[in-house]
C-alpha cells in the first residue's frame, strides 16, 4: 500500500507496540502530528522537550517497554541532548524522533537547522538520519531493536519533512535483524562453572547488585540465587528494589553515601558477585584499595563494563536473563552463619540514623522519608531529582520491588525528578508515584505540573526546600573552608521560608511553591515541624489531585555517612563534629 | 601522564559503509585524549563494507577499552588490533622535493634504492612516490630533506594480517546483483 512518509512512521510506531508519545511539535514536525492527530497513539504535550525525554525515560524505566519522545529541528532537538544523555549514561531504552529541515536545504543553516545527528551522536546507542522513505521501516525496526536488547540505551531518528511527505510503499518487516549488532547474550559456560566454584569456595562472599537486574527483571532469580548460597545482597543506587528491603540476606546500599556496613562487607569479603553493575567511581571509592581481599566475578550484557575499573578473576559476557539462571543451578546450598553474623554486628554498630535535633522551624528530611517509607510500606514508585534529597530517598527509601526507585544516577540531572513522575506514572497508573525533590532540582522542570494536571496524573511531589544547592553546598562545607559561593541565593526583602529564623540581612530567595501549586491548580501543604508530617502525608494520598509538599529543611543539614571523593571505602566518615 | 606506558597500535575495522560511522568511530578516540597518527578509509572485497585503518600510539589497557567500544558501536562488523600479530603495513607518500639537473640523478638514484618513482618533473621541482612501511617512509624523508622537502601527502596506514588470519565477514554478505560498472 502506498503511504506518506509520515503514516508509515505511525503504522511503524503502532506496530511497535507505542502507546504514549511525549514532545512538543513544531513547523517540520507537522505531517506527523498530522497523522498522529487520527492515531490511536496517546500524545502527551509536554512544556519543555527535556521534560518529554525524562518521561520517556521512566516510562520505560518504570514499566520495561520502550519510551518514545519527539520534537521539532534546531531547538526541539537541542532540547533532548540532556535527557537522552541522562538515558544513555543510566541504560534506559528511548526512542527519540526529531525532524529535520527538508533534504534539499540541510547544511545551509536553514531556519531552526541544527546538526541534530552530530549533536546527539554521543549521547545515544546509535542514530539515524533517514534520506530516504524507503528507509523508515527499516531504520524504526532497528532503532527498536537496538534501543531493547543487549544494553539498553536511547536511540536517535531524524526524519527531514520532506521525507515525512514523501510517498512511497508501505512494505512491514517482520524479522529484523543487523548483522553488525549481535549483543552475546548466552554466558560462557565455562565461565558460569567457574564462577559457581568460586561461590562455593567462598567464606565471606557479597553479591554486589546493580541497574542492570532491574532492567533485565531478574530480581526474582538473583534473590533465588542469593539464598541457595547464603550469600547477603548491597545493592547499588541503580540497583535500589533489587531485592525487597525486608529480605533478610539484604543488608542496604552502596556507595559514597552507602550504609557503612555494606562498605564494610566490600572490603571484608572474599568474593565479590557484581551484577549489572559498573564499578561506577561513586561506589569503588579509590580503586586501588577496593575490596583488597576478594576475588571478583563480573556478570554484564556489556564487554566493555568488564574490567573498565576493576580487575576481574571471572568475567561473564551475557544477559543476566539467561546467565543467572544457569548460575543458580550451578551453585551449591552453601550457609554462612558466622559471616552474617559478622554483618550484623557491623551494621549495629553504626546503622543508618540521624539525630533527632530538629531546629525549630526546620523538618529532619530523612524523617519525612522514613515516615513515607513506612506508611506506603516500600511499595510507593519513588522518583528523585539529584542533590542530597536523592541520597536521603536512597537510604531511607529501600524499594520492596524493582523498577520503583527512578532516579538519574550515572549523569545526576538536576531537575529529572518529577517530569519522571509523570512518565512512570503512565507506565503504572495504579502506583501511588512520589517525587522526592529539592528546591534547586525541582525549579528546573516544575512547569511540568501544567503536563501533570492536564494529563490528569496524580504526582505527589515532596520538595525539602532548604533555600540551597544543598549538595554543592555540603562539599563546600566540607572541603572548601565553608565559602559558600553561588550555592546560597540571596535577595534583600526576599521571602524567608515560613517558620524559619530568617537572618534579616541574608534572606534567601526562593519562589512562593505554594502560588505556585495554586497557580497550576494542584494542592499545596507546607510543612515546617515534625508533627505535620504524617498528616500532609495522609491528605496527599487521599487528595485526587495532584500535591506539592514543601518541607522547610535547614541548611545546614548533611548526608551523611560519606566516603570523600577519590578516598578508599575505609576513609568513610560518619559523622561531622 | 608522564609514565610511558604507550605503544604503537595498528587497528583494523571493518564497518558498515554508511554515514556516521567514521564521526563515531573519531569520536571513541578523541573523546579519551588519543591522537590518531593515521586513519585510512576503504572500500574492502565487499562494496557494503569498509575497512578502516587506525593507527595510534596508547596504553594497553586504555586500548583494550577502545576496541571494546569500538565493537559496541552498531555499525562496526569486527575490530581487531595488530599489535601482537605479524601483519603488514604500507602507506602511500607524495613527495614534492626541489631537484635541479645537477642532482636530479642522485635523486633518482636514491628512488632506485627505495623502489620509488618519479612521476613528476617540473622546473625545479620533482614529485617521488613511495610506499612502504613507516620505517621505510621515515628513512627516505631523511635522505630527501637535504634537497628540500616542499610538499609532502600520505594516504595512512593500511595493514593486513599475514597468513591465515583475516578480517572479513564470517557470513556472505546478500550480493546486490549487478556489477558495479
Ligand atoms: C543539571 C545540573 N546542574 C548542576 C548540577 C550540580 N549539582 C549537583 S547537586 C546540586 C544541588 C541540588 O540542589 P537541590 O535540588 O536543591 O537539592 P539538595 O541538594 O538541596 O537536596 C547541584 C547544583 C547537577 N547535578 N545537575
Amino acid at each position: 500500500m502506498e503511504m506518506t512518509g509520515a503514516q508509515i512512521i505511525v503504522e511503524c510506531l503502532k506496530r511497535e507496540g507505542v502507546k504514549i508519545i511525549f514532545g512538543i511539535p513544531g513547523g517540520v514536525t507537522l505531517p506527523m502530528f498530522d497523522v498522529l492527530y487520527d492515531s490511536p497513539i496517546r500524545f502527551v504535550l509536554t512544556k519543555h522537550e527535556q521534560g518529554a525525554t525524562h518521561m520517556a525515560d521512566a516510562y520505560a524505566r518504570a514499566s520495561g517497554r520502550v519510551g518514545v519522545c519527539t520534537a521539532t529541528s534546531g531547538p526541539g532537538a537541542t532540547n533532548l541532548v540532556t535527557g537522552l544523555a541522562t538515558a544513555y549514561m543510566d541504560s534506559s531504552p528511548i526512542i527519540a524522533i526529531t525532524s529535520q529541515v527538508r533534504s534539499d536545504v540541510i547544511g545551509s543553516d536553514a531556519f531552526q537547522e541544527a546538526d541534530a545527528t552530530g549533536i546527539m551522536r554521543p549521547v545515544t546507542k546509535h542514530n539515524y538520519l533517514v534520506k530516504d522513505p524507503r528507509d523508515l521501516v527499516r531504520v524504526i525496526r532497528e532503532a527498536f531493536l537496538i534501543a531493547s536488547t543487549g544494553r539498553p540505551g536511547p536511540v536517535h531518528i531524524d526524519i527531514p519533512v520532506d521525507i515525512q511527505r514523501a510517498k512511497t510503499e508501505f512494505k512491514w518487516i517482520e524479522n529484523i535483524s543487523i548483522r553488525s549488532y549481535r549483543p552475546k547474550l548466552e554466558g560462557h559456560p565455562l565461565q558460569i562453572k567457574k564462577a559457581a566454584d568460586l561461590i562455593a569456595s567462598a567464606q565471606r562472599p557479597l553479591l554486589y547488585a546493580g541497574g542492570g537486574v532491574i532492567g533485565s527483571d531478574t530480581a526474582e532469580v538473583l534473590r533465588k540465587l542469593a539464598e541457595k548460597a547464603d550469600m547477603p545482597v548491597a545493592t547499588t543506587l541503580m540497583g535500589n528494589g533489587a531485592i525487597p528491603f525486608d529480605h533478610p540476606l539484604y543488608i542496604g546500599m552502596l556507595g559514597m553515601h552507602g550504609k557503612y556496613v555494606c562498605n564494610k562487607a566490600i572490603q571484608s569479603c572474599d568474593l565479590l558477585v557484581a551484577c549489572g553493575v559498573r564499578f561506577d567511581d561513586r561506589v569503588t571509592g579509590k580503586l586501588s584499595a577496593f575490596s583488597p581481599h576478594s576475588k571478583k566475578i563480573h556478570i554484564d550484557i556489556d564487554p566493555s563494563s568488564i574490567g573498565k575499573n576493576v580487575m576481574t578473576d571471572v568475567p561473564v559476557v551475557g544477559d543476566l536473563r539467561n546467565v543467572l539462571p544457569r548460575l543458580l543451578e550451578a551453585v551449591q546450598k552453601k550457609s554462612h552463619p558466622e559471616w552474617k553474623k559478622q554483618l550484623k554486628q557491623l551494621d549495629q554498630q553504626h546503622p543508618m540514623a540521624y539525630k533527632d535535633d530538629d531546629k525549630k522551624g526546620y523538618v529532619k528530611p530523612q524523617y519525612v522519608i522514613d515516615k513515607l517509607h513506612q506508611m506506603t510500606k516500600g511499595e510507593a514508585l519513588v522518583t528523585t531529582g539529584v542533590g542530597q534529597h536523592q541520597m536521603w530517598a536512597m537510604q531511607w527509601y529501600a524499594a520492596k520491588r524493582p523498577r520503583h526507585f527512578i532516579t538519574s544516577g550515572g549523569l545526576g540531572t538536576m531537575g529529572y525528578g518529577f517530569p519522571a513522575a509523570i512518565g512512570a506514572k503512565m507506565a503504572r497508573p495504579e502506583d501511588t508515584v512520589v517525587c522526592i525533590d529539592g528546591d534547586g532540582s525541582f525549579q528546573m522542570m516544575m512547569t511540568e505540573m501544567a503536563t501533570a494536571v492536564r494529563e490528569n496524573v496524580k504526582i505527589i511531589v515532596i520538595v525539602f526546600n532548604n533555600c540551597v544547592l544543598g549538595m554543592v553546598r555540603q562539599w563546600q562545607d566540607l572541603f572548601y573552608n565553608q565559602r559558600f559561593a553561588a550555592t546560597y541565593q540571596l535577595a534583600p526583602g526576599g521571602r524567608a521560608v515560613k517558620g524559619a529564623e530568617p537572618d534579616p540581612k541574608k534572606t534567601p530567595y526562593v519562589p512562593d511553591f505554594m502560588k505556585w501549586a495554586e497557580a497550576y491548580g494542584i494542592l499545596g501543604i507546607r510543612v515546617n515541624s515534625r508533627n505535620q508530617v504524617e498528616s500532609a502525608l495522609k491528605q496527599a494520598f487521599k487528595s485526587d489531585k495532584s500535591v506539592l509538599i514543601e518541607v522547610s529543611v535547614h541548611q545546614s543539614e548533611k548526608v551523611m555517612p560519606m566516603v570523600p571523593a577519590g578516598a578508599s571505602l575505609d576513609e568513610i566518615i560518619l559523622d561531622m563534629a | 601522564m608522564a609514565e610511558k606506558n604507550e605503544f604503537r597500535h595498528t587497528i583494523s575495522c571493518l564497518v558498515e559503509n554508511r554515514a556516521g560511522v567514521l564521526a563515531r568511530i573519531a569520536a571513541l578516540f578523541s573523546a579519551r585524549g588519543f591522537n590518531i597518527n593515521s586513519l585510512a578509509v576503504g572500500e574492502t572485497e565487499n562494496a557494503e563494507v569498509s575497512r578502516m585503518t587506525i593507527v595510534v600510539q596508547g596504553d594497553d589497557r586504555v586500548l583494550e577499552q577502545v576496541e571494546k567500544q569500538l565493537n559496541k558501536l552498531i555499525d562496526v562488523i569486527k575490530v581487531s588490533d595488530y599489535k601482537n600479530t605479524p601483519h603488514l603495513e604500507r602507506d602511500l607518500v607524495l613527495v614534492k622535493v626541489t631537484a635541479t639537473a645537477q642532482n636530479r640523478a642522485e635523486l633518482i638514484q636514491i628512488c632506485d634504492v627505495f623502489r620509488a618513482k618519479i612521476v613528476d618533473v617540473a622546473h625545479e621541482s620533482v614529485i617521488i612516490e613511495a610506499t612502504g612501511d613507516e620505517e621505510k617512509i621515515q628513512a627516505l624523508r631523511d635522505l630527501l630533506e637535504p634537497f628540500g622537502i616542499r610538499e609532502m601527502c600520505r594516504t595512512g596506514i593500511v595493514a593486513l594480517a599475514r597468513g591465515a588470519k583475516e578480517l572479513t565477514l564470517s557470513e556472505p554478505v546478500k550480493k546486490t546483483g549487478q556489477k558495479k560498472s
